[in-house]
């Protein structure tokens, strides 16, 4: 293994000393406020930039969705304290301080939105991968940081055109995150094309991420970093980029038939003799409505995977570290990971059964999908292993990782009568749905998230995050987050449908003579609870807020290693330098050698010199 | 700081950064362009009977396009070649022509754009369509409602299938003469815009998306070959690079068109 290490120029030395020249020229001209936190092509701070423009759209993704449980608890009902302030800025869609039908619409629509394509792929994804992979690997940054600087701007942008959206006269896009044509078309809004365009610009944010990452990944690994030598968080990064590569464009050319469709009033979904308000529209027809959901849900599915493979990266770290052991079979994560990877480009069309697309195409997308969930429940099963026969530390970033595990587990297993056609065709569009995937992405991929936030947190700023509030923080939010989530598989198997604006009271009360009641009132009790346990979990977020703050310039200051983690990230000065590494970093071993035989510490890092490391004969003591 | 790879190949992968991104860039370009034809061709296949259109599109300005940008490939070729052997006069003629080839090619596609536009069917009162170019300069439709007189450059036919495909003989031997239609016998009218059908929609997304690309394309060049060219005299390699980066993309979209014009113009 040792001879097959590549021999780089021996440029470590001139480096440094270019380095240090580098640096006494930056103290020369200190870079102005613009060009530091703004204009800037660090890597580190665009992660930053990235992790704090999610985080408030998260939390403004989760406003939007606790006005929308009120509605649905108390349909029709002026929305206490914010009522008044929603009236002022939108006027009539919240007359009286009521979300009416259409706000309601709109909303549901930009929660998703916002969610899925500002809050957790631009946390998972570029705030994570943009800070942590360059330090992973031992790069000095990205391999184009001036095009990671455009990324995040587009990302700005298109943050910017969904947020303008909610003012325009009509207000949002009110078609669902979806955008499921004729409907995305013939809603009276220009909401829709915003959104289309805002997505165009949020596509090319994560295609410029994208090639990005995978550049840097290739091509910028410090000497010794060999593929099977980077750590799993690495991996599934890079899996991710891929993914995003390669399924946006389809979602991109729809967008720009549906942008077409929406203002040059083409018929690309449109099909022939639509009705609109009961006329017939004036379009020339022709199109096809099915073609907008093939080409949505290629990329749809996809980005399943890279909500959650980011996630899985992050866990599997802190996993390692934590159990202060190997990651248990480091390989089958990486080829696993691998496969997901590959294998969510064909199991798109499992969104569709409902559509008539067809017997045999529907069988066969059941089967690619059954298939997908071998290598996701291998990479759940090698973290629950992990955790065999290692000496635990739990503190905070574990105890999320840990809650990570089952939580995605339900989310996982929950979605196996979804993936399989017959039993989807009852369960399709009910709020079983809804907790299938909430499950997945808010326990799962955010409980990761906040992993990584607590447990990346000492090497951003050299302070630690409080200890009790971020247990505080863990306890509230596990237990809410299944107050609110765990009712939904109930009311969704009794047949409560998404997307009704009054949380299904006018279906409950529709009673048909000698049949079950279509909800019984168990079933709408339900809606109350999950308002207050959504409200509960919104307050258990207050401590993470003014823990983040705080805990910058007053939480415990640490050594450049505060977890003793073996990881190159951990391996430079905290906070990393322009550049980031001191002297480029030799790789010798990998990434998770924890409880090493012999060796002094209990962990040696990736780039310790081979002599005073691992022992001569490791054989001796197994 | 400076960021390794970004002139010199790197040993393990024998590639330099920009090398590589331009061709993981070009593999999201694919699955774009893969995702267009696909529509296209899921609209094809889903059209009524006899209601896509054959031979819309002029087969002559299509070909002269296409031979257009294969010249201009060799041209980028060359001129990478010449910056390869250090000689900075051909590189400079040959991006020269390559700019001049892409200008006239989105000429001639305006061109076209402009006959479509001009182009319009007229669904009569009487249940017959009219089909022609106007003569007058003003499409004010408003206005020439008021004057009671549209002339056109055309024909009137029975029905709309006989629009649909110019190939065939009959539409061949049709008679194309200056007509003049009252306003009051029309009940609709539109030009072959992007709205007109699913054919015309997807040809203006495609061509105007290739277009879009022709664009850039030249732009970046356009920027090489003057105010970039200065980098020739500080660090020629890394310039011969970005020619061969900027020709990499320049393939692709005359690789696109390669494409486009079979499946527009051809079938």
């Amino acid at each position: 293994m040792q001879e097959k290490v590549q021999q780089f120029p021996p440029f470590r030395a001139g480096q440094a000393a270019h380095a240090h020249e580098a640096q006494a020229h930056q103290e020369h001209h200190e870079p102005g406020f613009w060009q530091k936190y703004i204009f800037s092509t660090d890597h580190k701070v665009i992660g930053i930039q990235y992790g704090l423009m999610s985080l408030c759209f998260m939390l403004f993704g989760f406003f939007l969705m606790l006005l929308m449980r009120w509605q649905i608890a108390h349909p029709g009902v002026p929305v206490p304290v914010f009522g008044p302030l929603l009236e002022a800025i939108l006027g009539q869609p919240a007359a009286h301080g009521a979300i009416s039908p259409d706000l309601y619409n709109s909303f549901g629509a930009m929660h998703g939105t916002i969610m899925v394509f500002l809050g957790v792929v631009p946390l998972a994804f570029a705030a994570f991968g943009n800070y942590v992979t360059p330090l992973m690997i031992g790069a000095p940054d990205m391999a184009f940081p001036r095009l990671n600087m455009a990324s995040f701007h587009s990302f700005f942008l298109g943050g910017v055109v969904m947020l303008v959206s909610f003012f325009i006269p009509g207000g949002a896009a009110q078609a669902g995150w979806t955008s499921y044509s004729p409907l995305a078309t013939t809603i009276p809004t220009y909401g829709q094309a915003f959104w289309l365009v805002g997505m165009v610009l949020l596509i090319t944010s994560s295609l410029l991420g994208a090639v990005n990452f995978i550049a840097t990944i290739i091509q910028l690994r410090a000497p010794g970093m060999t593929w099977m030598r980077m750590p799993f968080f690495v991996w599934a990064q890079f899996v991710t980029a891929f993914i995003l590569l390669l399924a946006f464009p389809p979602l991109e050319a729809a967008g720009l038939l549906q942008l077409m469709d929406n203002v040059a009033h083409t018929s690309f979904f449109l099909p022939t003799g639509l009705a609109v308000g009961g006329q017939l529209a004036d379009i020339s027809g022709g199109g096809s409505p099915l073609l907008w959901q093939h080409l949505f849900w290629f990329l749809g599915h996809p980005e399943v995977y890279v909500l959650i493979l980011p996630a899985m990266g992050i866990v599997a770290e802190i996993i390692a570290n934590n159990t202060r052991k190997p990651l248990w079979g480091y390989k089958s994560l990486v080829y696993s990971a691998l496969f997901v990877g590959f294998l969510s480009f064909i199991v798109w069309a499992h969104h569709m059964y409902l559509t008539g697309m067809g017997q045999h195409i529907a069988t066969f997308f059941q089967t690619t999908t059954m298939i997908i969930s071998v290598p996701s429940v291998i990479i759940l099963t090698c973290m629950f292993l992990s955790l065999w026969g290692g000496s635990i530390r739990v503190n905070t970033p574990m105890l999320f990782a840990l809650g990570f595990l089952p939580m995605f587990g339900i989310g996982g297993l929950t979605g196996l009568p979804l993936g399989l056609a017959a039993s989807d065709l009852y369960l399709h569009d009910t709020y079983y749905v809804i907790a299938h995937f909430h499950y997945v992405v808010a326990p799962g991929t955010i409980f990761a998230l906040f992993a990584g936030v607590y447990f990346w947190f000492p090497k951003m700023t050299g302070r630690k995050m409080n200890e009790f509030w971020g247990r505080v923080h863990f306890w509230c939010s596990f237990t809410f987050m299944n107050i609110v989530f765990m009712p939904m598989f109930a009311q969704g198997i009794k047949g409560m449908l998404r997307r009704m604006s009054d949380g299904g009271v006018n279906y409950a009360a529709a009673r048909v003579p000698n049949a079950i009641d279509a909800l019984p009132g168990t079933v709408m009790q339900l809606n109350g609870w999950i308002l207050w346990a959504a409200i509960a979990l919104g307050i258990a977020q207050i401590p993470f807020i003014i823990n983040l703050f705080w805990s910058i310039t007053h939480g415990e200051p640490v050594n450049h290693n505060p977890w003793q983690a073996t990881t190159l990230d951990w391996q430079t000065p905290t906070p990393p330098p322009h550049g980031n590494f001191a002297h480029e970093p030799h790789t010798v071993r990998g990434p998770y050698e924890y409880s090493a035989p012999g060796h002094a510490t209990d962990f040696t890092p990736q780039d310790e010199a081979e002599s005073q490391a691992a022992p001569k004969n490791p054989t001796e003591h197994h | 700081m400076e960021i390794p790879y970004t002139v010199q190949n790197r040993p393990d992968t024998g590639i330099y950064n920009a090398k590589l991104g331009i061709w993981l860039f070009l593999a999201s370009e694919v699955m774009l362009f893969g995702g267009l034809f696909s529509a296209y061709v899921l609209l094809r296949v889903g059209a009524d009977q006899g209601m896509w259109p054959h031979g819309w599109l002029n087969v002559t300005l299509g070909t002269v396009n296409t031979l257009l940008l294969a010249l201009s490939a060799i041209t980028t070729l060359l001129a990478w070649a010449a910056c390869k052997v250090r000689d900075f006069g051909k590189f400079k003629l040959f991006h020269g022509c390559t700019i001049l080839l892409a200008l006239t090619f989105l000429g001639i596609k305006s061109y076209e754009y402009h006959d479509k536009l001009a182009h319009y069917e007229i669904a009569l009162t009487n249940g017959k369509f009219a089909d022609g170019h106007f003569v007058e300069q003003s499409k004010d439709f408003d206005l020439l409602k008021k004057t009671g007189t549209f002339t056109l450059h055309g024909h009137i036919v029975e029905d709309r299938r006989e629009l649909m495909d110019l190939r065939s003989p009959e539409a061949q031997a049709a008679k194309h003469e200056e007509i003049t239609i009252a306003a009051a016998d029309i009940k609709k009218m539109g030009n072959y815009g992007p709205r007109h059908n699913t054919f015309t929609a997807i040809y203006f997304t495609l061509t105007g998306l290739h277009a879009l690309h022709i664009l850039g394309g030249t732009l970046v060049i356009f920027y090489f070959w003057g105010p970039g060219s200065r980098m020739w005299k500080t660090d020629p390699e890394r310039f011969t690079n970005r020619i061969e980066v900027s020709g990499l993309f320049w393939h692709f979209v005359d690789l696109v068109w390669i494409f486009l014009f079979p499946v527009l113009y051809l079938t």
